[in-house]
């Protein structure tokens, strides 16, 4: 037989689908059904993985999501780090390799689809174990819209684990009867292979489900490899069932010690046997039964390890009825072992001691560990529900609900199988009722009900003088922190297991400390001679297990990361070898090379045009809002730092808006359409939250005021057409316009026929030059695009536009400012009006703050050696820097390379920079200092005598 | 996420919604006649209290309207405000 381990009969594997997978290296043979560490035990594979600082061997510890010490890495089909191959399900070609600790991404990109759904609920189960398919049953059949998700690939939960029985036949006839029924019920969905992972306000709960990942190669090319269930219940059922609790002791980290559960797992859902010699350590009646299958399976039990002094009556005749030994008031005190378990030592408890003069060793390839059951209160906890300890099991239990929420079963500590199957119906019952549902009948199956006597909480097994004290009772098997770590950092004065967490990093890795969390709080508890209680446990946060950053982001990755939004001109841009950037979600031209020229030389002679020629650019993407009503005037008054109201109609007005501190928020122009109509643009980035400020003040603080807002941004699309040409070129597409200054002067629009499109025209400049800026129907955009395109002329994109405008010492808001800089700070006095009684942020200006003399200035820059600076770059006093800290004077924040006046210059906020104009200032750029003048803002055309052409 | 009830729409999920702080601060009726105490404090103060706290949203990606409503900061319930506070500062 190729796989020594496996049974010849029994478990949940399909034996007529063999599978053939590599692990380090070497070839196994396993079957469906199997999980990677069920296929390695059944090769007889111990030694797994190496640990993460100590590099020990460590072999397979559970059979579930709390995996500390099988990690592995799976290399082919899709590489994919840091799996526990106790959740890896097998399939035909899985090749995989041990990792100590740490795994590696892929290099290439995952192919795989991944995706999201939003669903709705009455009824949310999380689990399909005994409790959880109880209450889905319960709350289905009342009509009740349930869904029940599971991480399992099959519901039943722990059923599979053990050999039970319901109503004197084996449970899986009574769980495929529950599936079968909740198939047929329309409103209930089961999703298996579904994680739960994160459980937030409101019961919202994402949910991972794995839907290919278990085929391998064979997943069908276009399938949905997981998918992300965004739910929101009206009741959230969770019966998310126990992990199994370790004890520490010395050398509990070889491979061959194994839960328990895991063990009597691996036996009947697996079909393997675990070792062939086993010892059972237990403090807990739930390993009898374990030994008990170990046995029938054919393990030899060399002896059950009972740390309570009175062994469970019942239990105890089972195993000397089948000829196992039951040592009451014993511990395991060490593991002995080259690389794997081959003796374990037991000795008498005696207290806080043990009885070394007794000490025996134990032949064992196998040491099956129960230190007790720690409800899986994960989701519970992350929901904002709080836990109480209890000082007999040791465990923490639920205790107050946050949320619209019923917990059924293991998580609420019950023991026995009978009492979580009927916590399920009553919780699927109640959930139901909840959700306004008259709750259904489920009649409870016959199976165990105990009795169950009191377990021992014992963590931590005495030190008995094997190896240093401590350093071999392992808390956190996969961070490999020892009591001896606990110890050192209570040692060092931590109180808190928060604190102790992050000195020793228990917890903190892949498992989350899914076995160590309440093990360490009561090795906190017992260093510090307080109540495990009184302590608590760290902060259980989501996601429950490992969620990849592949399925949080689901569709929206590569070009669906972000929507796109595209200017008129995109196509033609693009098919004329436009350069692009994103200035916000807008794809927007940034030079137009011609014949394999770079940026410097496509911005200089693309300036060049616009300076001398005849230039156009898309200038669409600014925000447009229409304003209108009878006291839309008076509304803008109020928001724009300067006078709207007395705007003429058929005339623009350039405005401010300042927040209610007094700070630059956004610019843009202001058209009067009609008495009762305004339009006003933004800046590109800013449109949105411009929209949102307007409507919070009319809503709020002036809602009698008659004005209606309304986003028009992506209704006009805007040509500029700029430079000294631009009359002779606008007046040739636009016959019937005149456009001589007299009958069309700067600041104003008129409404025309360009090139056959019904426009309006605007004499706006952001250059200095004469400029006319076309606004069409977006629809008619490109068509008129490409007739400014068809007459030959420049276009030019935003690089060009920055340093024209630059030039000119335009600011942009939000590149020159910072959320700190006034309109005096820029230099704009004279658009703040001293006229009207109140704006939006007068009264902030009116601040001994706002008049300080060393407040940021806008200013100018000339570098020295004519050398373009780093956007960002900090300005400072004196050369060479003298010793830290260095007092900064402000920075720079628009920077390029003039066409104009041939060379570099910048703008830069400067402290008290208006007096320092003329001076000498340093610029440190990486080792060099630069030395610059600090100059007026405006470079170029100071007289503004070019705009009128 | 939460789910917050807007008094026009209904219960939405949160990234329908954006923020807008502590209701009930009215911009001052003559923001001239404060000293620059009162006027930082009309600015910058706001509550922070463990429990009800009535403020502030705007269903931007729903009706756009801006409403009052009062969230338990520390269960995240909501419950409305009367209408009259339900626009509001």
């Amino acid at each position: 037989m190729s796989e020594p381990f496996r049974l010849p009969a029994g478990g949940r594997i399909d034996r007529t689908a063999p599978l053939r997978f590599t692990f380090d290296g070497a070839s196994y043979t396993g079957y469906r059904g199997d999980t990677l560490a069920s296929a390695l035990l059944a090769n007889g594979v111990r030694a797994v993985a190496r640990s993460i600082r100590h590099g020990r061997p460590r072999g397979v510890f559970s059979a579930g999501t709390e995996e500390p010490n099988a990690l592995v890495q799976i290399q082919a089909p899709f590489p994919e780090p840091m799996l526990s191959a106790t959740t890896v399900e097998l399939y035909d070609g899985l090749a995989a390799c041990g990792l100590a600790g740490q795994g590696r991404l892929a290099r290439h990109p995952d192919p795989a689809r991944y995706d999201a759904v939003y669903a709705h609920a009455d009824v949310l189960v999380v689990g399909a174990g005994p409790a959880g398919l109880a209450a889905a049953l319960a709350a289905a059949r009342s009509g009740a819209r349930v869904i029940l998700a599971d991480e399992r690939p099959e519901p039943g939960g722990g059923l599979h684990d053990t050999a039970v029985t319901l109503d004197g036949a084996p449970a899986a006839g009574w769980v495929s009867r529950v599936a079968g029924e909740l198939a047929g019920l329309p409103e209930a969905r089961l999703l298996p292979r579904t994680t739960v992972a994160g459980y937030y306000d409101q019961n919202y709960l994402i949910a991972v489900e794995r839907r290919t990942s278990h085929l391998g190669a064979a997943a069908p090319d276009r399938a949905v490899r997981e998918r992300a269930w965004r739910i929101r219940a009206g009741q959230v059922v969770l019966a998310t069932g126990a992990h199994e609790r370790p004890i520490a002791f010395a050398g509990n980290d070889l491979p061959g010690v194994m839960l328990a559960g895991a063990a009597r797992s691996y036996v009947n859902r697996y079909a393997v046997r675990p070792g062939h010699r086993a010892v059972v350590f237990t403090t807990d009646d739930s390993a009898y039964p374990a030994a008990l299958d170990l046995l029938a399976c054919g393990v030899e039990v060399a002896a059950v390890v009972e740390a309570r002094r009175q062994p469970p009556a019942g239990w105890a005749a089972q195993c000397a009825a089948a000829g196992v030994p039951v040592l009451a008031g014993h511990a395991v005190i060490a593991t002995n072992g080259r690389g794997r378990l081959a003796t374990a030592d037991i000795a008498p408890l005696t207290g806080e001691e043990v009885d070394l003069a007794r000490r025996e060793t134990l032949e064992a390839d196998l040491l099956a560990v129960c230190g007790g059951w720690n409800p899986a209160v994960h989701l519970f906890s992350q929901s904002g529900g709080t836990l109480r300890h209890d000082e007999t099991t040791g465990a923490f239990l639920p205790d107050l609900a946050r949320q619209a929420q019923q917990l059924a079963g293991a998580v609420t500590g019950h023991k026995t199988l009978a009492g979580c199957l009927a916590d399920g119906i009553r919780a699927g019952q109640a959930a139901a009722r909840a959700a306004g549902y008259v709750p259904a009948q489920v009649s409870l199956p016959a199976t165990d009900k105990g009795p169950v006597t009191a377990p021992l909480a014992l963590p931590l097994v005495p030190y008995a003088g094997d190896g240093a004290p401590w350093a071999g009772h392992y808390v956190d098997l996969q961070r490999d922190a020892t009591a001896a770590d606990v110890l050192r950092a209570t040692g060092a004065g931590l109180r808190s297991v928060e604190h102790v967490k992050r000195y020793t990093t228990i917890g903190t890795a892949h498992d989350q400390g899914k076995t160590s969390g309440a093990l360490t709080t009561a090795v906190v508890a017992r260093a510090l001679q307080v109540a495990p209680g009184e302590l608590g446990t760290t902060t259980f946060r989501p996601p429950y297990t490992p969620v990849a950053f592949a399925t949080l982001a689901g569709r929206n990755r590569g070009e669906l990361a972000d929507p796109v939004r595209y200017t008129p001109s995109h196509d033609w841009a693009a098919a004329h070898g436009a350069a692009f950037e994103n200035v916000g979600q807008w794809k927007r031209a940034r030079y137009f090379p011609v014949g394999g020229e770079d940026i410097d030389a496509a911005v200089a002679r693309e300036c060049r045009a616009a300076r001398e020629g005849v230039t156009f650019m898309d200038a669409s993407t600014l925000g447009k809002i229409e304003v209108a009503g009878p006291d839309a005037a008076e509304f803008l008054d109020r928001l724009y730092t300067n006078l709207i109201s007395t705007l003429k109609v058929g005339a623009i007005r350039y405005g401010v808006m300042c927040r209610a501190d007094g700070m630059v928020f956004d610019d843009g122009t202001v058209m009067r359409l009609a008495a009762d109509r305004f339009l006003l643009t933004t800046t590109t980035g800013n449109a949105a939250a411009v929209l949102e400020w307007m409507e919070e003040w009319l809503q709020t603080e002036w809602p009698t005021l008659r004005v209606w807002l309304t986003s028009v941004t992506e209704q006009w699309a805007t040509i500029a057409v700029v430079g000294p040409g631009s009359r002779e070129l606008v007046g040739r597409l636009a016959p019937g316009l005149a456009v001589d200054n007299d009958s069309f002067p700067f600041m104003t629009w008129r409404d025309a026929e360009v090139a056959g499109i019904g426009a309006r025209v605007c004499r706006i400049s952001f250059s200095g030059e004469l400029a006319y800026e076309i606004n069409v129907a977006w629809w008619h955009g490109p068509a008129l695009w490409e007739q400014v395109a068809g007459t030959g002329v420049t276009p030019y994109g935003t690089e060009a536009m920055h340093v024209l405008r630059a030039e000119k010492g335009f600011p942009v808001i939000g590149q020159d400012t910072d959320g700190t800089v006034t309109p005096h700070d820029l230099g704009m006095s004279w658009v703040v009006s001293k006229k009207k009684k109140d704006f939006i942020g007068k009264r902030s200006l009116a601040r001994a703050e706002a008049a300080r003399l060393d407040r940021k200035h806008l200013v100018g820059l000339l570098p020295a050696d004519g050398q373009l600076l780093p956007e960002g770059t900090q300005l400072v006093a004196t050369a060479p820097l003298p010793a830290p800290p260095v007092p900064m004077l402000g920075h720079v924040t628009s920077s390029y390379r003039s066409v104009a006046f041939g060379q570099a210059f910048a703008l830069a906020l400067v402290k008290g920079g208006r007096d320092r104009i003329g001076q000498q200032l340093f610029a440190p750029v990486g080792d060099a200092v630069v030395p610059v003048t600090v100059t007026e803002p405006v470079f170029y055309d100071k007289e503004g005598a070019r705009r009128d052409g | 996420m939460l789910l917050i009830p807007c008094p026009w729409c209904g219960p939405r999920n949160e990234t329908e919604f954006h923020y807008g702080g502590q209701a009930g601060i009215a911009y001052p009726d003559d923001p001239h006649a404060l000293g620059d105490a009162e006027w930082a404090e009309y600015l910058f103060v706001r509550g922070n209290p463990e429990g009800w706290f009535t403020e502030r949203w705007a269903h931007t990606a729903g009706c756009r309207r801006w409403f009052g409503i009062q969230r338990h900061t520390v269960t995240y319930e909501f419950r409305p405000v009367p209408i009259r506070e339900q626009v509001t500062p």
